[in-house]
């Protein structure tokens, strides 16, 4: 008896014991998919935050070297200051730091501190202070790109002198700098504003911004009236016939195939047989919003069957005509169901980067397109180009450059959310 | 110029529709007879004729422009007769630079001056004759239906017409986006096949492309080609990967499924489903750069800690987060399907007894198993057509291999490695590229078929 007691408390304990463990193995399996969401942004976040910022060295510029009298400068106009041969000059700024150095190594070592562009730094400073240039003026030139990493700590430097990109006369150079006060951090406002470059420190992502926009700006102009126009169709008017029926398998079919298939099918159709540009958002655009239209018909659909029949009968009731009733009384209802799936269809749409890897929108950049017809990058493709870069200097870059995708993408959630929560009707 | 003349356009109807509304205003305060709709759809009426038509001639245009400037340009060259269609095609472009003031040539000939010449001066008139055209079409159009209204046109029913047509075509874009894909992709597969024997590509055990590249066009035998051209090993690639991210994904993803919908509190669910759910939102790219970045790199630090070779390049890493990828993917269908088995069920087996555990594995997922399976499908789908993680952080050659601490490529790495930058249309190397295309968009849609027939066919109804 008691045997049969007990057996059947092992028993029971054991079923206890196994749905506990079980209880276990669901509250892992959660966890370990939300500790990979945090792993994500922290890892991406801790990488690239420090790209928003940059390292300056300041340097005093003995424009009176340059030319007798410096207010002469206010009478020139840029044309005359782009003209100016300011190479020399502006590298014997730089020598000033270092008044003693004599070798010729040493000085080509020092001038490495600094970005390639430090001649144009000092014009373009010249250009937009010319009315009043002191004799002596100090100007914030950029470090280059190792010398940012290692002021950053980004950069080992204990690593033996010939496996590192910054010498040891160099990191010289720049300890004496920072002990004298003249090496600081500025914001990174180049990074936002300028387009791509082969240098890291002079890299920036405002082309790419800009190519997203227009890419985005495409496939809003052509999805969103296409794909609510369909949905109305297939929703309002469609007889149930097999022609309505091949469309709908068509959609549903469209909303699982593969990105990279819309990107042959631009390759192909877009590009070589309608001859449009290559590497265009306007190509972009089109591309993606054939791959958004199935997401936005699809929720503008059921935001249109969502409308109760009520409405309609009450139009058609009162002798509105079919279409009458639909584009005055259900249309605008299901209109926030159908900004929510567009939106969310644009936020795939600008995350997007095969189809883009195929029509050619990878193309090395330098400029900020002014059109969409201007050959651009856009966002993810920027963080693909630059993650197959070697230098260090692009790993903050294309972090930083995932942060603002991720960022915008975000902004584009909320606002649907918001939407929704504002707008929608319950009935 | 575009630009100017359609916002031109757009003006006119504008200012057309308020014409036309001013018209039956006037026409039922003078005439004092009724018109057939109410004022504003003349008004509409007026628009339509306005900018439809201008855009319509505006669109063939500008699609056949090209093609017959260059006709013009090039006559003097083509009644030479000594120039094949592509000289000719290249000249046309050396024209066109010339034009803009790239010196190509290293003198110019008459021929070349004349034809710049031309071009420019073509330029000038179709631009200019394209305003007059369009422009003066519209007006003429706005004229003809302000004068056609009268109390027999009613105009509701064609604007109303108008309205269902438009409508109807742009429910016909996704036939015509389905009907693109099939054509683009068979047409250069079929080209591509008639170069490669077909049983090659599928069952070939040798993939390398770039050699066909590389030898010169008169150099190739068919021996080349079909050992150049074996996809199996892209197939086994895609296979290896999409299998570990399948091992990762599922025990994960239907467990917090079973977590979400069977034990989770309301307030937990609130919060943990829509960050898990974060996880589909962030683009691929992001996956591949933390993948290449710094998965891989841990993943063979960590097997060289064991002892083992890992390649940098392993299909461990890309599938593994790729598996991340997809968790979100299963978890929410399953979640649906297992919250969606009726209450009754559930009370049933708490009543026989059953622990919680014990009613999920024996009743839920028993009754929501054609659901699960139908989500692993669509995940699996997912998977095989999954481009951006692979192509940053998986191996970029062909090798066939099964170990997954290996560099393994898959279908769609091949398709980007091959189209990225220039390619030349004719070789069977591009055509490749849309061979593999043509698998993957079959492979996908024949898993996105058996997934619904799945559901749809062994999904019990309770009610």
């Amino acid at each position: 008896m008691t045997d049969r007691i007990e057996q059947r408390i092992n028993s029971l304990n054991k079923r206890l014991n196994s749905e506990k463990r079980f209880r276990i193995y669901c509250i892992g399996a959660m966890s370990f998919a939300l500790a990979w969401v945090l792993i994500l942004f922290l890892n991406i976040f801790s990488s690239g935050y420090s790209a928003f910022y940059r390292t300056v060295i300041q340097v005093d510029v003995p424009f009176l070297n340059l030319i007798e009298d410096t207010t002469q400068f206010s009478e020139m106009s840029s044309e005359d200051i782009n003209n100016l041969s300011m190479y020399s000059f502006s590298k014997k700024a730089i020598y000033g730091l270092f008044p003693d150095i004599e070798e010729k190594k040493d000085k080509k070592m020092l001038i490495r501190l600094f970005s390639i562009e430090f001649e144009q730094e000092i014009r373009e400073f010249l250009k937009s202070n010319k009315s009043n240039i002191n004799e002596t003026e100090t100007i914030y030139l950029t470090a280059s790109d190792d010398v940012d990493q290692v002021n950053k700590g980004n950069y080992p430097r204990d690593l033996d002198e010939d496996k590192r990109r910054i010498k040891d006369i160099q990191l010289l150079f720049f300890d004496d700098l920072v002990d004298r006060g003249l090496v600081s951090y500025e914001f990174n406002l180049p990074f936002l504003m300028r387009g791509d470059s082969r240098e890291p420190e002079l890299a920036g992502v405002g082309g790419s911004i800009v190519g997203s926009l227009f890419t985005i700006l495409v496939v809003l102009i052509l999805s969103f009236p296409i794909g609510i126009f369909a949905a109305i169709y297939l929703e309002e008017f469609a007889p149930k016939n097999r022609i309505t029926d091949f469309i709908e398998i068509n959609i549903n079919n469209l909303a699982a195939v593969p990105s990279i298939v819309f990107g042959l099918l631009g390759l192909g159709i877009i590009l070589n047989t309608f001859g449009l540009p290559r590497s265009t958002p306007l190509v972009g655009g089109i591309v993606l919003s054939l791959m958004t239209l199935p997401t936005i018909i699809i929720a503008t659909r059921a935001s249109l069957r969502a409308v109760p029949p009520s409405i309609r009968e009450g139009a058609l009731a009162v002798g509105a005509t079919k279409m009458q009733a639909v584009m005055h009384h259900v249309v605008p209802v299901a209109m926030p169901g159908a900004l929510t799936g567009t939106i969310i269809g644009l936020a795939q749409a600008l995350g997007e980067t095969a189809p883009l890897l195929l029509i050619g929108m990878v193309a090395f950049v330098v400029d900020v397109p002014q059109t969409p017809l201007d050959a651009s990058a856009s966002l993810p493709v920027q963080v693909y180009l630059w993650s197959e870069s070697a230098e260090r200097g692009y790993v903050e870059k294309t972090s930083a450059t995932i942060m603002m995708l991720l960022g915008f993408l975000i902004l584009m959630n909320l606002a649907a959310v918001l939407i929704r929560r504002k707008f929608e009707t319950k009935w | 110029m575009g630009f100017i003349l359609i916002s031109l356009i757009i003006l006119i109807g504008i200012a057309s529709y308020f014409l036309g509304n001013l018209r039956a205003k006037n026409l039922r305060t003078s005439n004092q007879k009724n018109l057939k709709s109410l004022s504003h759809y003349y008004g509409y009426y007026v628009a339509l004729w306005a900018v439809v038509p201008a855009l319509l001639i505006l669109l063939m245009i500008t699609s056949f422009k090209s093609f017959f400037i260059e006709q013009y340009v090039l006559s003097d060259f083509i009644a030479l007769g000594s120039y094949t269609e592509t000289e000719l095609s290249l000249l046309f472009t050396q024209i066109e630079n010339t034009a803009l003031g790239i010196k190509l040539f290293d003198e110019n000939t008459i021929l070349i001056n004349g034809a710049v010449n031309k071009l420019n001066y073509i330029n000038k008139t179709s631009e200019n004759l394209t305003y007059v055209t369009v422009l003066g079409l519209s007006g003429l159009l706005v004229l003809y239906s302000l004068f056609n209204i009268n109390n027999k046109l009613n105009s509701r029913k064609i604007v109303e017409k108008f309205l269902l047509v438009l409508y109807f075509t742009c429910s016909l874009v996704a036939i015509m986006t389905t009907v693109g894909i099939i054509f683009s992709l068979l047409y250069e597969t079929l080209r591509f096949f008639s170069q490669v024997p077909i049983t090659d590509f599928l069952f070939g055990l040798n993939w390398s492309p770039q050699r066909v590249f590389v030898r010169e066009a008169g150099d190739l035998d068919t021996r080349d080609l079909a050992n150049a051209f074996g996809a199996v090993p892209l197939f086994a690639g895609t296979f290896l990967i999409a299998l570990i991210a399948m091992c990762v994904s599922v025990p994960v993803g239907l467990l917090t499924a079973i977590y979400m919908s069977e034990y989770a509190s309301p307030k937990v669910r609130d919060w943990a489903k829509p960050i898990i759910e974060i996880l589909a939102g962030i683009p691929t790219v992001v996956y591949g750069f933390f993948a290449a970045l710094t998965v891989a790199p841990l993943v063979r630090d960590i097997g060289q800690g064991a002892g083992l070779t890992v390649s940098s390049e392993s299909a461990l890493a890309a599938g593994f987060v790729m598996g991340i990828m997809i968790i979100p993917f299963i978890s929410s269908l399953s979640d649906d399907v297992i919250k969606s088995v009726p209450q009754s069920l559930r009370e049933g087996s708490y009543a026989m007894g059953a622990t919680k555990r014990e009613t999920i594995v024996k009743v839920l997922l028993p009754a929501a198993l054609p659901g699960i399976v139908g989500s692993f499908l669509l995940a699996v789908s997912r998977a095989i057509g999954e481009t951006m993680i692979v192509v940053m952080a998986a191996g970029l050659n062909a090798k066939l291999t099964a170990n997954p601490l290996d560099a393994a490529t898959t279908i769609t790495t091949q398709i980007v490695v091959i189209l990225i930058g220039d390619q030349e249309f004719d070789s069977p190397k591009t055509q490749s590229a849309f061979a593999l295309g043509l698998t993957l968009f079959v492979v996908t849609l024949a898993l996105n078929f058996i997934a619904l027939q799945v559901v749809k066919k062994y999904t019990e109804r309770y009610d």
